[in-house]
């Protein structure tokens, strides 16, 4: 199966873990990741420079009608809900709050799985709500791959548990097991996409 | 790709596709509003979740309710406008305007703002008290406009529940207001009414971005996280609305991640302020 999106959902306990998982990322890592970490709606994009400075792929604040490129990974502006259009650009939209969140992780997930369909990955992490459960059992419909941060690992592990209660299918990891487990899938992506002659 | 070849996931997808658009063509031919050039991700959530909540099969069956029942519109229309607006989002916004773009609407005797796509009017109310504190409400004509004559007339009401009030007072703060924010609305059980002679000079009425044109000739045009939901090519157009509705040195606030870095109007103004995208139009 071949992969062409990462979309990623996290909460509280958020900034660790996804530093975790994209300093874990290869330099060759192309798959595109879309991230929605709840936030305060007064917050700056000190999240993605923090980020960016930490990895060598490229990591944004998601602008609006932004193409989704190789190598880069978009993070949800505070106070927008971030959805992919089939067309693989991005779209923020100020709707009303889903899950007492904006952005909220069911709203990308949901465009995610019409804009991606099988050739997707979604990630739960840690979290103290229930946002992601419902778009990553849509993920999982789609015939996307659903991937859960091990409940017991997160350092609030409410979220990841509404998310396995959703989708008891769904592969279970700690961290490290992910950025590990997303090289593989990354490596075996490209062996299809760009197979060797020799 | 023949429709049977496709697993029967995708081929899901792609039936509701046709039948959201076919919805969308149906809505404007019937009722003439149009949101063809929306984003789609947005739109279909939208009508996705009608859906569901109606306990409706599919998408064909809400078109026939829409067209057949006139007055469900309104709820399909609710659905579809953008109503979610709050007072000074972004107060930082609201601080740069008062500190750069007041004092030059103050060398005029009398000024138009047209608030764009106001929805349910929180940032009509917002304006309208930073003008009275720098002395311009007297002499300013606001215009606040949207499509949707339901959100319209709750933004003429300027009743809003009382639950957002400490989330508001903080804004006003972050805002630079100079006073007290309560001295700007009487809480009455769950609701705050903001006074009277705030909206002595504010026009509410009906106007359609997509498909109206220029009405008045304004020095302040304030449209924030409307374009967002627009595709590029009506973005230039509301855009080009906007440009030839401004007197020349007129100002243009949009929202935080709106930009006419892409439109083909660019050229015609300079930057007041690049984070708050507030602008300028060229006097040349």
């Amino acid at each position: 199966m071949s992969y062409h999106a990462i979309v990623i959902g996290s909460s509280a306990g958020g900034l660790h873990a996804l530093k975790t998982i994209i300093t874990g990322l290869d330099a060759s890592f192309n798959i595109p990741v879309m991230i929605v970490q709840h936030m305060s709606p007064q917050s700056d994009n000190f999240m993605s420079r923090y980020l960016n400075q930490l990895s060598h792929l490229q990591i944004k604040e998601a602008d609006e009608k932004e193409p989704i490129r190789q190598k880069h990974v978009y993070i949800a502006p505070p106070n927008f809900h971030l959805l992919i259009e089939e067309d693989k650009t991005l779209s923020l939209t100020v709707d009303e709050k889903v899950n007492y969140a904006r952005p909220s992780i069911d709203v990308l997930f949901e465009s995610a799985a019409y804009a991606y369909g099988k050739n997707l990955i979604g990630i739960v992490l840690t979290g103290a709500n229930s946002d992601g459960s419902a778009g990553l059992k849509k993920i999982q419909e789609a015939g996307g791959l659903a991937i859960i941060q091990q409940p017991q690992t997160a350092e609030v592990s409410i979220m990841p548990q509404s998310a396995f209660d959703a989708c008891p299918q769904a592969i279970v990891l700690s961290l490290e097991e992910i950025a590990s487990f997303l090289n593989r899938l990354n490596n075996d992506t490209q062996s299809v996409a760009q197979p060797t002659s020799t | 790709m023949l429709a049977s070849d496709q697993p029967e996931n995708e081929r899901i997808i792609s039936t509701q596709n046709i039948e959201i658009e076919l919805l969308i063509e149906a809505i404007y031919q019937r009722y003439g509003y149009d949101f063809r050039s929306y984003n789609k991700a947005h739109v279909k959530r939208r009508i996705l979740h009608r859906v569901s909540s109606l306990g409706l099969n599919s998408v064909s069956e809400l078109q026939h309710k829409i067209l057949h029942e006139d007055d469900f519109f309104d709820v399909i229309l609710k659905d579809l406008s953008i109503n979610v607006t709050e007072m000074y989002r972004d107060p930082s916004f609201y601080a740069v305007m008062r500190k750069e773009v007041f004092p030059l609407l103050k060398t005029y005797p009398y000024i138009k703002v047209w608030h764009a796509g106001c929805a349910t009017g929180e940032e009509v109310y917002s304006f309208a008290i930073m003008l009275k504190e720098e002395g311009l409400l007297d002499r300013a004509q606001v215009y606040a406009t949207d499509f949707n004559p339901l959100v319209l007339e709750i933004a003429k009401k300027g009743i809003y529940p009382v639950s957002r009030i400490k989330e508001y007072t903080a804004n006003y703060q972050l805002a630079e207001g100079h006073y007290s924010f309560s001295d700007y609305y009487v809480a009455r059980y769950d609701s705050v009414i903001f006074n009277q002679d705030l909206k002595k000079n504010i026009v509410f009425a009906e106007h359609n971005l997509v498909t109206d044109s220029v009405f008045a000739e304004v020095n302040l045009i304030i449209c924030r996280n409307v374009l967002i939901y627009f595709n590029r090519e009506l973005q230039n157009k509301v855009i080009r609305l906007f440009t030839e509705s401004l007197i020349k040195g007129g100002y243009l606030g949009l929202g935080s991640k709106e930009n006419l870095m892409f439109t083909d109007v660019y050229e015609q103004y300079t930057v007041i302020d690049a984070k708050e995208k507030i602008y300028k139009k060229k006097v040349l």
